[in-house]
């Protein structure tokens, strides 16, 4: 009956009721979305590597490093000799070592060339390996094994022809015409990078920047299956796994005092760890800055349900005459206040849904970021939760005073 | 004051004032309404009316001194049990401003319900009946109250007063917002449903022209203990 009234006296009241949810709504879809991605972001960075004891490039930034090995964000400063990393191979204490090679792209996704061995070692979220969801893995210079959104996005089969093409971006003026790869595997989805990155073999790489001229005789000897012998001039880092994980901090400063050339090496979860502390005091701005947004707007919502007061002494009075306790009063501008609240806060929480579905791709494509859309979590309603007692706290300023002029007013509205 | 009858109201060596150090507004050494009594109080205004009617309301509480009403102890009751005798013994109609606007006729006279002995069938057969008696449409259910016109809406206050059968009703001038024609046929629907219904009607006015329509009649000042300044 109470709410009842309540709901009947924001009708009543359409433009300043309608007015305060939009605010609610707009702050309460802030806070929600900052906070959502905030925890989603942590996890997907967190996902992107696992297994992994030491990446090893160029020298660079550790960020820089970590940014184009693992999330296939930005270019290699340097590349480096083959010879080192046929060194690091063969150092005591290494169990495996992965070389990759960036920097071509197709479309706006990111081509790498490795070897096979990152099928079998490279590992993502919980120590989880990668899967084949459709034909083999590269073997011939010109196969290609693409990543699920890859597959997905532009409709490629087992099978399809790939013309590579020279540096970043879909639109790129020196296409490698020469050099057609076939799709021979399709990755199963993994929710990081790697969906959206085309491999290829290293030599495959190294084909890609050959003159039209050699490229069509590696392809002829490919095709009349004589052997090919490409050779691997330099790549862009190097994924290491140790024997044992003791021994990554004395690996490290190994690779840091490298005689032949410079390299550098950083160790995934500390490097992660450090970008995510460069990222999360952005993030924490945010979320104060979101917070002061939502308090400001529920103070609004307090200025609206006191300048009502003033214009409802008769219906108090009236209320009052009929038996209403004072703390009737009370109630019905705090039932004023949940409903304009709760009904904000499921709006707000729909609209970062709805902006999640829809933004999702693009967070994954321009930021390397993967975030689960699905934000009906215990996690939200909490907050949504925190939100209604906040609502609540400030709403009894105009709560209270209408119980107070009420107790005074008696049934005397003057 | 015939002294066999039931009382509806009983007032003894009443006193008060709003602090400590203000003046003593009400001062009724006793004053007495028989059961089923309709009585016309006159008063001016600024005399001290709405004061003793907050007091026999119960939403002012007395300084001193005692209010019975159904022969029951009522001022010293706690405030939240004055809220709830109120609500299901004492009807009020205002001078205006009765009904909450933005709810519906039905509406006004069920939150009435809800907060006195609760809705029921009983109470919404009593509501269709009064309707009639009252001379108001079943049309007007469902329109907001104020969508009324001023004499709909008085006689809604009456519809509303009555939901819960209640032993008392109080009204305090509620012919003022009406023009000089309708305050007669106004005060004779009231007075109809009153005496239908039995109850005790204390109707306050500061218009004697209007103590032609009662039995009784009494000045305000005659139950007042007037001040020196008062004294005629």
């Amino acid at each position: 009956m109470l709410l009842k009234v309540a709901l009947h006296s924001l009708a009543n009241r359409k433009a300043a009721a309608w007015l305060t949810l939009l605010s609610i709504v707009v702050s309460v879809t802030l806070l929600i979305a900052v906070e959502h991605l905030r925890v989603q972001a942590k996890q997907s960075f967190g996902r992107t590597v696992s297994g992994v004891d030491l990446i090893v490039g160029a020298p660079t930034g550790a960020t820089n490093l970590l940014l184009y090995s693992v999330f296939r964000m930005g270019n290699p400063t340097n590349s480096i000799r083959w010879q080192s990393y046929k060194a690091l191979q063969n150092a005591t204490s290494v169990d495996w070592a992965i070389p990759i090679s960036l920097g071509d792209s197709y479309q706006g996704f990111r081509v790498m060339g490795t070897t096979i061995d990152y099928l079998e070692h490279f590992k993502y979220g919980s120590q989880q390996s990668l899967r084949l969801a459709q034909g083999k893995a590269f073997q011939s210079p010109f196969d290609a094994m693409l990543g699920a959104d890859v597959a997905k996005q532009l409709g490629f089969k087992i099978g399809d022809k790939i013309v590579l093409s020279h540096g970043l971006g879909s639109v790129s003026f020196s296409h490698h015409d020469h050099a057609p790869f076939v799709v021979s595997g399709i990755l199963a989805a993994t929710g990081t990078p790697i969906d959206k990155t085309i491999h290829i073999s290293l030599q495959g790489a190294e084909v890609a920047h050959m003159s039209q001229q050699q490229a069509e005789q590696v392809m002829h000897r490919v095709e009349s299956g004589q052997d090919v012998d490409i050779e691997i001039s330099a790549i862009s880092a190097i994924f290491v796994g140790l024997k044992s994980k003791v021994h990554s901090l004395q690996m490290q400063s190994v690779v840091n005092r490298y005689q032949a050339e410079p390299l550098m090496a950083i160790i995934p979860g500390v490097a992660l760890t450090e970008l995510w502390e460069l990222v999360g005091n952005l993030e924490n701005i945010l979320l104060v800055v979101s917070i002061m947004v939502l308090i400001s707007s529920l103070l609004g919502l307090a200025t609206m349900l006191l300048t009502s007061i003033r214009e409802r002494k008769n219906e108090m009075a009236v209320l009052r005459a009929i038996g209403a306790k004072p703390w009737v009063i009370f109630v019905l501008i705090q039932a004023e206040a949940m409903l304009i609240t709760v009904f904000a806060s499921l709006i707000g929480v729909g609209l970062v849904w709805l902006g999640l579905m829809m933004g999702a791709d693009l967070l994954a494509q321009e930021y390397g970021l993967f975030i689960d859309s699905n934000v009906f979590t215990i996690a939200t309603w909490a907050r949504v939760g925190l939100i209604c007692c906040a609502s609540f706290v400030l709403s009894a300023m105009p709560a209270i005073s209408a119980y107070r002029h009420s107790l005074q007013q008696g049934l005397t509205a003057r | 004051m015939s002294g066999g009858r039931a009382k509806a109201l009983n007032i003894e060596q009443l006193t008060f004032r709003y602090q400590k150090d203000t003046p003593t507004i009400i001062d009724i050494p006793k004053w007495q309404v028989d059961a089923g009594d309709k009585i016309f109080v006159s008063g001016q205004s600024g005399s001290g009316k709405s004061t003793l009617l907050n007091l026999i309301c119960g939403t002012l509480t007395p300084t001193s001194g005692t209010i019975t009403l159904l022969e029951k102890p009522f001022s010293s009751l706690s405030s939240a049990k004055r809220d709830e005798f109120r609500a299901q013994h004492i009807g009020v109609v205002f001078q205006q401003f009765n009904l909450i606007p933005y709810l519906s006729v039905r509406q006004n006279v069920e939150l009435a319900a809800y907060f006195g002995k609760g809705v029921s069938k009983e109470s919404r057969e009593l509501l269709r009946n009064n309707m009639s008696m009252l001379q108001l449409s079943e049309q007007l259910l469902e329109q907001r109250a104020d969508q009324l016109s001023v004499g709909q809406q008085q006689r809604v206050a009456i519809l509303r007063a009555l939901i819960n059968q209640p032993e008392i009703i109080i009204a305090d001038e509620p012919t003022s917002a009406l023009d000089s024609q309708a305050q007669a046929g106004f005060i004779q629907l009231l007075l109809d449903s009153v005496r239908q219904t039995q109850c005790t009607l204390v109707f306050v006015s500061h218009d004697i022209g209007l103590a032609q329509h009662f039995e009784k009649h009494i000045r305000l000042d005659q139950i007042l203990n007037s001040e020196p300044s008062h004294v005629a």
